[in-house]
């Protein structure tokens, strides 16, 4: 029984991690119709600055720092880069993003260094929550969830409450008519893009302690995003966010159960679940989840 | 293009040069000197530089001049058997590798070719860390010779050591799902039930290499299962990861390894290790009293990188040892006087076998823990890449003790 | 008689023939001679990628896989040769692996054609990740990460050529790319050829025409595989090992990008990204460890100013020689190149010291174009910023000037 609690709850916490990767890339690819190869690069850039920020102020200061900084640097990128890429078309742009995360993993050795580097849990937050029946569960896990739920919630209330995100929520299903009524498109979405990898930096800053933090960690997160966001559906943060648990759960679930198929253990393809399910959702449904576009 | 590389070489070559001899013996080094796995390629290159320039300081091998020159393999088979090419074409008759057993087996294999397709032409091929068991025995070659214990001698000093543990009762295995991972578990599987077949493997898991980002379900699965004993072969993200989550769920079982101290590991694990993880290696800063204690510790100095592979110095050396034996540095002559060849380290006498190739040395198992100057115990003098955790000596594995049967039935030139 | 430098001409035709014939005497070596032998297979590889991407309109990420088991195919047969079964002479075994990799297009293929644009290429990245997961998992069939290794020579040799020498099998990849390039070129003129251009431009005006878009896709994606195929069972042959690494996202990328940088649009354009993606990965590799930098540099630079590749760059001064005004641009083109040149520099010396600050089996100073210099001294950072940050002006400055040039020639030409 206890083992099913912290099953569940390892589940929902990778699964909100994700989503926190996810919400930032499916926000982007909505409004501009460029899915960001170099997004889980952006994850791994808000590990590393929140890494650097925290030798030199501390834990809290980076939380809020390093995502800013990630944004910052993602606006950049939008303005004197992407902008040209649009010129050329969406493969024009998606290549050029799959040129940027080959560039942002070698500057990353070259700055840091090929090894791991030794970004820590806070002390005040590393130790167990709670202990059921002899499993204890880590108190960072909780904060990691906590700092999901949060981004979500102000996610929602801003694109709900606020005019920018109005013109957000619009921009997602009808990006011409949006031009059209005179809204600065391109400035809306250098923001968007800024602060949609400014969420995978915080991702960065929250997972990188948690994991490890080092060059691979984007090859290693990176194309499970693009699953979920395929998978939840392009166009919807709804559908981002169930895609995510639902990854989560297989993933976690998957590992606990030693089921057999064809003579291998079920354990064994566990993390190349979520590929299958994306393949098949795309044969079956290709706008996803809740998916309000296709392709 | 060809002509820049020369021009490159030539400039290499200029500032490398001036040891003043002409004619130079060089070993050609070819492992990933770009890309993720660079850091592990370079610091296995300082090794090799700094044992070429003690046996240049002692006069050379046979009046000639040690130099080690590095190509990069990228962790690929193919770019590696590109690399040979080049290497051939530079003139170098001797290689040495060491990650991964994947370029290894690729280049036995293109060795093999290219000495039958081309006699007087040979090259030799000095294994440093490729520890695939198939390469000393049903993929053996004369040209091959290897320095590392093999993973199935590893795990046969572990399990005999295991065996005298009475605290020992429930073992899990968990391994990367590639041949090497594959090896491990066989090994452990097959040696536990001979030697204790009172234990029980409660768990037996292979994961995709490197995709793993979160192991706590593992770990959990390992707690439910009331695991007290782990054994994995995991390196990299994969160990560093795994030993992580086993902290933050409070598993307080052993995990024995073969390569917590591998580059970063320790840096990535910090204190998640302290105490119960192992590993099995033929060497680390902490097996004193020693006689190379001084010159370790110059290496660091000088290199900036710890001391971690006593078993590139003794390839070199025994190298150097026997060239000067076969009186000549021909690759075949070299060849036939290294096999059978025993020598004295500072861990104890080593034979590099003549049936299969395979070198015969101690193994240690050892603990991480708090170095000294941090409140650890006394034996751990020295740290491991400036962390403040180093390896203390749980029981040093004689010889013997790991050496294995094998099948090798080897064609000599 | 009009030279003509059509594509279609005989006498670009010939002129290839020519190239790949001469070129090993003129680059001699063995590392040279397995550099042609990989632009070779790797020619076959991007074409038949560009069949997808440039012709009909799919972005796959995951095309090695039909390379890739089109290969392992071929390392089975070549083993089981060895043993004796049924005697095919070498030459042949591309066409295996052709076949193998036409199979896995119809089994993969049928599923994926659905739709063509994201959801194509991200159903490839899937396929991809799940073929190369596989071939970790079943070691006995893919000999896992380490692969399969073979021998090349066995089996009859035909007309005295055992393939042993590495010349022998650069003549074998340059026939085959010579007919695959021949076959491609006749598929493109071929009614699917044409229809897969439609439905790459406008899939919804070709159904109204009476085109299955999901058809023509299905087999579009059937016939690239099968030359995918021929250039995995090429890389077998000159390799003589196969592994999990002829079917890993890493190759998938590397075709994507090597078929990019040659140029889209144009029948040759892969042919030429062959040839610069692999002195990149080999050549360049070897003279500096900055190599995939400066190869990420130069794709993202392509993307963003120059997405027709490197092919479209030569091509549109076709056009100009044709008129005969080649010479009036001859001037600003070499101040383009020598501002290229000097921001060059600037960025070499950066890159090459950082680099050099970051390694250090080698100490701070190195050698670069016959200079010795020291990049822990300031001297030449600060030289290096300057040569980069005069080079980008002067390349602004130029690309103005070649601008105004080329607008002025045309207008010549359209006075004309």
């Amino acid at each position: 029984m206890d083992f099913l609690l912290v099953q569940v709850l390892n589940s929902i916490s990778y699964g909100l991690l994700l989503f926190m990767l996810a919400s930032g890339l499916t926000i982007v690819f909505s409004l501009m119709g460029v899915l960001n190869f170099a997004h889980a690069s952006f994850y791994m850039l808000g590990a590393y600055f929140a890494y650097q920020i925290s030798r030199w102020i501390g834990f809290w200061p980076a939380l809020v720092l390093a995502p800013l900084a990630v944004g910052a640097l993602g606006m950049a990128v939008e303005r004197f880069a992407l902008r040209r890429a649009h010129k050329y078309g969406h493969v024009a742009e998606l290549l050029f993003t799959f040129g940027l995360a080959y560039l942002i993993e070698e500057a990353t050795h070259l700055i840091w260094g090929r090894s791991a580097v030794p970004y820590r849990v806070p002390p005040d937050l590393d130790g167990p929550l709670f202990s059921i029946m002899g499993t204890q569960y880590p108190m960072y896990r909780g904060f990691m969830m906590l700092v999901a739920v949060a981004m979500l919630v102000s996610i929602g209330l801003v694109l709900k409450k606020t005019r920018i995100g109005l013109v957000i929520q619009a921009a997602l299903t009808h990006p011409e008519t949006v031009e059209a009524l005179g809204h600065d498109v391109p400035r809306v979405f250098m923001l968007v893009f800024g602060g949609g990898v400014a969420l995978a930096g915080l991702a960065g800053v929250i997972g990188g302690n948690a994991f490890v933090t080092d060059p691979g960690m984007a090859a290693a997160l990176g194309p499970i995003v693009f699953v979920i966001v395929v998978v939840g559906g392009m166009g919807s943060l709804g559908g981002a966010f169930i895609a995510s648990l639902m990854i989560g759960f297989i993933q976690t679930f998957a590992v606990s159960l030693d089921w057999g198929l064809f003579g291998y253990n079920i354990s064994q393809v566990a993390p190349v679940l979520p590929y299958l399910v994306m393949v098949l959702m795309l044969i079956v449904r290709p706008k996803g989840l809740m998916g309000t576009r296709e392709g | 293009m060809e002509i820049r590389i020369k021009h490159a070489a030539l400039a290499a070559a200029l500032l490398f040069g001036a040891s003043g001899a002409q004619a130079q013996l060089k070993i050609a080094y070819i492992d990933p000197l770009s890309g993720a796995f660079a850091n592990v390629g370079e610091a296995g290159l300082k090794h090799f530089q700094a044992m070429a320039e003690e046996i240049n300081a002692a006069g050379g091998v046979n009046g000639q001049k040690l130099e080690i020159v590095g190509y990069d393999n990228k962790v690929s088979p193919q770019e590696a058997l590109n690399q040979l090419k080049r290497v051939i074409d530079d003139g170098i008759r001797f290689i040495t590798q060491g990650n991964s057993s994947a370029v290894a087996g690729a280049l036995i294999e293109a060795v093999n070719r290219h000495n039958e397709r081309n006699p007087g032409k040979e090259v030799l091929y000095l294994n440093y860390a490729a520890v695939d068991p198939a390469f000393t025995n049903d993929k053996c070659s004369f040209w091959h010779f290897r320095f590392d214990a093999n993973s199935d001698m590893k795990m046969e000093a572990l399990t005999t050591w295991m065996a005298g543990n009475q605290k020992i009762k429930k073992v899990y295995l968990i391994n990367q799902d590639y041949s090497f991972g594959q090896a491990v578990r066989k090994a452990a599987r097959e040696m536990l039930s001979k030697k204790r077949p009172d234990i029980q493997i409660v768990g037996d898991d292979l994961h995709p290499l490197g995709k793993v980002s979160d192991f706590s379900p593992y770990v959990a699965k390992m707690k439910q299962a009331g695991a007290d004993t782990v054994i994995t072969g995991n390196w990299g993200q994969d160990m560093s990861l795994l030993i992580k989550a086993a902290k933050d769920a409070g598993l307080t079982a052993d995990f024995y390894t073969y390569y917590a101290g591998g580059l970063g590991a320790l840096p990535a694990m910090g204190e998640s290790a302290l105490g119960h993880v192992k590993q099995i290696t033929e060497w680390h800063e902490n097996v004193l009293p020693s006689s190379i204690e001084k010159w370790s510790q110059d290496f660091e100095k000088k290199y900036k990188t710890d001391f971690y592979y006593l078993r590139i110095r003794t390839a070199v050396q025994m190298f150097a040892e026997a060239a000067k034996r076969a009186k000549s540095n021909d690759p075949k002559a070299v060849g036939y006087a290294l096999e059978g060849l025993r020598f004295e380290t500072p861990t104890g006498e080593v034979e590099m076998r003549k049936q299969d190739h395979q070198l015969i040395q101690p193994l240690y198992l050892s603990t991480v823990q708090r170095m000294a100057a941090k409140g650890g115990p006394k034996e751990v003098k020295y740290d491991v890449e400036d962390t403040g955790f180093g390896f203390k000596t749980d029981a040093k594995l004689e010889a013997s003790t790991s050496a294995q049967p094998t099948s090798c039935k080897m064609t000599r030139p | 008689m009009k030279l003509s430098l059509r594509m279609g001409s005989s006498l670009v035709w010939v002129a290839t023939a020519v190239l790949l014939t001469v070129a090993p005497w003129a680059f001699p070596g063995s590392f040279a001679l397995t550099l042609l032998t990989q632009m070779g297979t790797l020619a076959i590889f991007a074409l038949s990628y560009n069949m997808l991407l440039g012709q009909g309109g799919m972005l796959s990420f995951g095309h090695a896989v039909y390379s890739g088991l089109g290969a392992y195919a071929t390392v089975h047969a070549l083993n089981f040769l060895g043993k004796g079964a049924f005697p095919t002479p070498l030459p042949l075994l591309p066409l295996l692996g052709g076949a193998a990799g036409l199979a896995f297009g119809v089994l993969f293929g049928y599923v994926t054609t659905k739709r063509a644009g994201t959801t194509f290429a991200m159903i490839s990245l899937g396929i991809g990740e799940m073929v190369y997961a596989c071939v970790l998992m079943f070691p006995g069939f893919f000999g896992g990460e380490a692969g399969i290794s073979t021998n090349r020579t066995v089996g009859q040799p035909l007309l005295g050529l055992n393939f042993g020498p590495a010349l022998q099998v650069y003549y074998l990849v340059a026939a085959w790319c010579f007919a695959c390039m021949l076959a491609m070129y006749a598929l493109t003129r071929t009614p699917l050829g044409r229809i897969a251009n439609a439905v790459r431009d406008n899939p919804e005006r070709a159904e109204f025409i009476g085109y299955d878009t999901q058809k023509v896709r299905f087999l579009q994606l059937v016939l690239s595989a099968f030359f995918a195929g021929v250039s995995g069972a090429l890389s077998c042959i000159n390799f003589e090992i196969v592994g999990a690494e002829n079917v890993s996202a890493l190759r998938s990328g590397g075709v994507l990008l090597a078929t990019f940088i040659g140029g889209i649009p144009f029948f040759f354009g892969p042919v030429l990204g062959a040839v610069i993606f692999i002195l990149f990965v080999a050549a360049l590799s070897g003279v500096t460890k900055a190599w995939l930098l400066y190869l990420g540099l130069f794709f993202c630079a392509m993307v963003l100013y120059a997405p027709g590749g490197v092919a479209s760059l030569l091509l549109v001064q076709i056009g100009m020689i044709r008129a005969g005004k080649f010479g009036r641009l001859a001037f600003p083109y070499v101040t383009g190149a020598a501002a290229c040149a000097l921001a060059l520099c600037g960025l070499i010396g950066i890159v090459e010291s950082v680099y050099r600050l970051s390694d250090s089996t080698q100490g701070t100073r190195m050698a670069l174009a016959g200079l010795q210099l020291d990049a822990a001294r300031a001297g030449v950072w600060v030289g290096s910023s300057v040569l980069l940050v005069a080079g980008l002006l002067a390349l602004r400055f130029a690309t103005r000037f070649i601008g105004r040039r080329w607008d002025a020639v045309q207008t010549e030409i359209r006075a004309a």
